[in-house]
């Protein structure tokens, strides 16, 4: 008796396999695949597991306004993570398995570098959506994050010009990003005329937390009778404590004031912001700008989460640009197909959520405003000072002496990411 | 121009204090509570400059509002209210009369925020008030804070109160104000007086003020005096210096200690390698968040209550791994390894699901936040001074429950000879759990010291395990006395090494150093003859 119900139950669910692949594979033919490449495990997943969440509700909102070519678009989520080299083999999986038109995913500097050249063999589009270091255009990567220029340089510029700063601390984590950004901040401190007594660097291990030393050089630095600040690329977790010892040891913002390039709403979220009130942050968008683009995004965003207390960030904007221009270039080539997609981005405008337009500019990267916000004891950010118009994202900084002859333009009959003007070749090396 | 404002302001408080402001006063204030509203910092901070100067009693009590973040304005009408947060909508008040005007929703309001710029406006208003106060730490607070931002006008509202103050120490932190003043602006003999005044601050103002001078000092005379106050100075700032460094060293050392301490135990007198130790110390800090949000509106004690709640939770996991893993893979060194690493993944994950894998943040209470200032060159700060007492405390606790107790006789017997021991009436299997279990929960003990300290993650565990490792094998597996020392040694080494060596590469250089002695004494520091140096 029970065996006979055993054999009903594994042929009925035999039969429902079947029809399950049976319609995955109609369902396939007439769907256009996205692949999600964000960490969902490991430690970065405090972050990318946000960024999931904002392109499944991308897709979603698309989905219900039609989809795009006359097709539903759907999602291919896969989990590299936190592991570097499995990115390579997830981002390998997604093109040549799946068969996506475009990738969106990645959030550190070494893990998109560990991708890079699988999407150049394979030719696939990947949408990057986190600020970085730049010295990179690859035909096939379209940068919708900021490039130094997008954030560092227009921060430092607000120091100098506004707040007075004479003496200044780049302090950052020990690994790509923080060495090139104050390689390339250093050179252009240079520039305007701080001598090398007036510039401090300092490194720490990930995930640093003994800041006694280091905030106590600082102050001593800061004490000079100049104005002083600190421009932070330290990382992550490390923050927490670094701005704790910065309020117990006295340095409040206003004496020497902290600008960070990885502290968002998303960061502070989870921490008591007493001690960092007046302390500054340098991004594109704010969840604090007020316009009625990003009003709907947030309203949007807390129906997808179904959390009102969740927070949107710059890195979830960056996604809202790059899906967007990826969907009109789409309808613009009338085809999916990479080359095509390649060469009709480049020009695309779509809205941005800081109530602008960005476009996609021949270097891959695009054009953001640059926002310079003070926290809040509520852990948002209040606009202090912003560009006057857009900047465009810069490939290779005009303040490194090896890049600065270089310039990257995609369309024909250039069609080069690494080409020096001066010698006039284009070296291939795109990053 | 500051001197004068100090002034209307001394003489707004002497005035009166609490009166609204009356809308009849002028047009200056109502243009000034306008300007306020601006969506420019630029007019608000204008707005503070109109407020401040215009003298109107109340203008106070309005600007520490908006210091508070309490002053906002109803978006429909730009009526000013003070607002105060009631069950996420605002209990609104009339800025300027006080009427009150029932509960509005939060979207119905824009806050008046603020920025570094007009924060510190503010704030120096509040300090040239304070230098009136009746209580002379407030006092000497606000002297000290004029001369952090340190300008000559300012200073000429401390002169005629210098005459009066009644302070010893108020009084001489306004003689150096003054005397930095005269440096600037006085005549010779003033300046020559004032350099010998000067020479006994440590103060940094008082220092750049010092080599300004001597920058445009025509007398060589002068220049001289300068030279030597500067070489005096420079001097007592490199004791101070030092002294500061070896805190620090002591603090990071007391850290180290913490960590490692319960490893002593279960490593050094039992022999057992235990990867989740780390972990355990993660329960331990978990254990602080977690009574914390039973209690939020008690945070301190919340903290005093985590330790022992951290030490009964990280003791009874402790327990229970001893007897149901480790009991039987006594005698398998490599085994036991890879048995507890497998927990300590485990217990990772657990937590990971249990409370996600955001960090959580642990409030630090008033009482350890902020600095002891000894003089303005150094100060220790309040959470680790507490660190430090709380790594001694528990030292000396361990100590009296190892050599004063009867467990403590057993653990002992055990750790030396299981054999004789058993022999002797031991109940030594359960002499192993308890011992697992002490070791365990001192760990968790240290949990809620690092919940202070660093962020309460799943990770945090991970962050430890090596530096506990080091600190056990160069102190001298078995000693616990050689954990205090090693571990307070490599904190001191680390932090004189880091001004030159940067942090990466002080503690590479601390590993090779400690690599480097064992190969010469393999026992560590002070080694101790127990089962586990035996075999």
């Amino acid at each position: 008796m029970s065996s006979k119900i055993g054999l009903t139950k594994i042929s009925l669910s035999i039969g429902l396999a079947s029809g399950l692949f049976v319609s995955s594979l109609v369902q396939a033919e007439d769907t256009i695949k996205v692949g999600v490449l964000h960490s969902l495990s490991g430690t970065m997943a405090i972050s990318e597991t946000t960024l999931k969440d904002t392109m499944l509700m991308l897709i979603e909102e698309q989905n219900k306004k039609g989809g795009l070519l006359g097709k539903k678009l759907e999602p291919v989520v896969v989990d590299p993570a936190s592991n570097w080299p499995l990115f390579a083999e997830k981002a390998r999986e997604l093109l040549s398995q799946h068969q996506v038109a475009a990738v969106f995913g990645n959030w550190t500097s070494v893990s998109r570098k560990s991708v890079l050249p699988v999407f150049e063999e394979l030719n696939g589009l990947l949408f990057y959506p986190v600020q970085y270091e730049g010295e990179e255009s690859s035909k096939n990567v379209f940068y919708t994050g900021a490039a130094p220029n997008q954030q560092a340089i227009p921060a430092v510029d607000y120091l100098m010009n506004d707040i007075g700063v004479k003496r200044w601390v780049l302090a950052g984590t020990d690994y790509v990003y923080p060495r090139t950004t104050n390689k390339i901040l250093e050179a252009y401190l240079k520039d305007k005329g701080v001598s090398e007594g007036d510039i401090m660097i300092n490194y720490t291990p990930f995930g640093h937390s003994d800041w006694q030393s280091i905030v106590s050089d600082i102050k001593k630095f800061g004490s000079a009778g100049k104005k002083t600040a600190v421009v932070s690329t330290i990382n992550g977790d490390a923050n927490v404590p670094f701005y704790k010892e910065l309020g117990n040891q006295g340095v409040s913002a206003e004496t020497i004031p902290v600008v960070a390039f990885s502290v968002g709403e998303e960061e502070l979220s989870g921490i008591d912001t007493k001690p960092l009130v007046g302390h500054l942050a340098a991004w594109n968008y704010f969840m604090s700008v007020d316009n009625e683009a990003n009003d709907s995004f947030i309203d949007a965003w807390h129906a997808y989460i179904k959390d009102e207390n969740r927070v949107t960030n710059d890195p979830m904007e960056a996604h809202y640009i790059g899906f967007n221009m990826w969907v009109k270039a789409v309808e613009k080539a009338g085809t999916t197909d990479a080359s095509a997609v390649q060469e009709a981005i480049i020009g695309v405008s779509v809205p941005n959520l800081s109530g602008g337009y960005s476009a996609m500019m021949p270097n891959h990267h695009i054009t953001k405003p640059v926002l310079i916000g003070e926290i809040q004891d509520d852990g948002q950010f209040v606009t202090v000072w912003q560009t006057s118009g857009l900047v465009a994202g810069d490939a290779w900084s005009d303040y490194l002496p090896g890049s600065k002859d270089l310039i990257s333009d995609w369309r024909m009959p250039l069609a080069c990411g690494n080409y020096n003007v001066k010698t006039g070749k284009c070296s291939g090396q795109n990053f | 121009m500051i001197s004068g404002l100090l002034l209307v302001m001394l003489a707004v408080v002497v005035q009166s204090a609490g009166a609204g402001l009356s809308q009849t006063e002028g047009d200056g204030v109502d243009s000034a509570l306008e300007l306020l509203k601006s969506t420019k910092f630029s007019d608000r901070l204008r707005g503070v400059e109109q407020l401040a100067t215009s003298g109107h009693s109340g203008v106070l009590g309005l600007l520490s509002e908006l210091l508070e973040g309490r002053l906002f304005y109803i978006k429909k009408g730009r009526r000013l209210v003070i607002a105060e947060e009631q069950d996420g909508d605002y209990r609104i008040r009339d800025a300027l009369t006080g009427e009150p005007l029932g509960v509005e929703k939060a979207r119905k309001l824009r806050k008046i925020n603020l920025n570094n710029a007009m924060r510190s406006r503010i704030n120096a208003l509040v300090a040239a008030i304070d230098l009136a106060s009746d209580s002379p730490s407030t006092r000497l607070d606000a002297v000290n804070r004029i001369l952090d931002h340190y300008d000559v006008d300012a200073v000429a509202a401390i002169r005629p109160l210098h005459a009066v103050e009644r302070d010893e120490q108020v009084r001489d932190a306004m003689e150096v104000a003054i005397a930095l003043a005269d440096l600037e602006t006085g005549s010779f003999s003033q300046q020559v007086q004032a350099v010998a005044v000067l020479q006994e601050s440590v103060h940094p103002a008082v220092r750049n003020g010092l080599v300004r001078l001597k920058a445009r000092a025509g007398n060589p005379e002068l220049a001289r005096m300068i030279d030597k106050s500067l070489e005096i100075i420079d001097a007592r700032l490199k004791v101070f210096a030092a002294l500061e460094t070896l805190f620090f060293g002591l603090s990071l050392g007391s850290v180290l200690v913490l960590a490692a301490i319960g490893l002593a135990i279960t490593f050094g007198v039992m022999g057992v390698i235990n990867m989740a130790h780390g972990e355990l110390i993660m329960l331990g800090a978990y254990t602080a968040y977690v009574i914390q949000r039973m209690m939020p509106d008690h945070i301190g004690i919340s903290l005093l209550v985590a330790v022992p709640a951290a030490f009964c939770v990280s003791a009874v996991v402790g327990i229970a791994i001893e007897r149901g893993i480790i009991r039987f893979l006594y005698g398998r060194p490599l085994e036991t390894l890879l048995a507890t690493f497998g927990i300590s993944l485990i217990l990772q994950q657990g937590v990971r699901t249990l409370f996600s894998p955001l960090n959580r943040s642990v409030e630090t209470p008033e009482w350890m936040s902020g600095a002891l200032h000894i003089n303005s060159a150094l100060s220790l700060t309040y959470n680790r001074l507490y660190i430090i007492a709380f790594c001694l405390l528990i030292f000396a606790g361990l100590i009296l429950v190892l050599k004063k107790t009867a467990l403590g006789l057993q653990i002992r017997a055990v750790s030396q000879n299981r054999a004789m021991a058993r022999a002797m009436g031991v109940r030594s299997a359960w002499v192993d759990a308890m011992t697992f279990g002490l070791g365990s929960g001192v760990a968790g003990m240290a949990g809620v010291a690092l919940s202070q300290l660093t962020n309460v993650g799943p990770n945090l565990g991970q962050s430890y395990i090596i530096d506990s490792f080091m600190v056990v094998v160069f102190g001298g597996v078995g000693n616990l006395w050689g954990t205090l020392v090693s571990g307070m040694t490599l904190g001191v080494a680390n932090k004189f090494m880091e001004p030159w060596a940067g942090a990466v590469l002080a503690k590479i250089l601390v590993l090779v150093f400690i690599v480097l002695f064992i190969q010469k004494r393999p026992r560590g520091l002070f080694p101790h003859r127990g089962r586990a140096a035996e075999g």
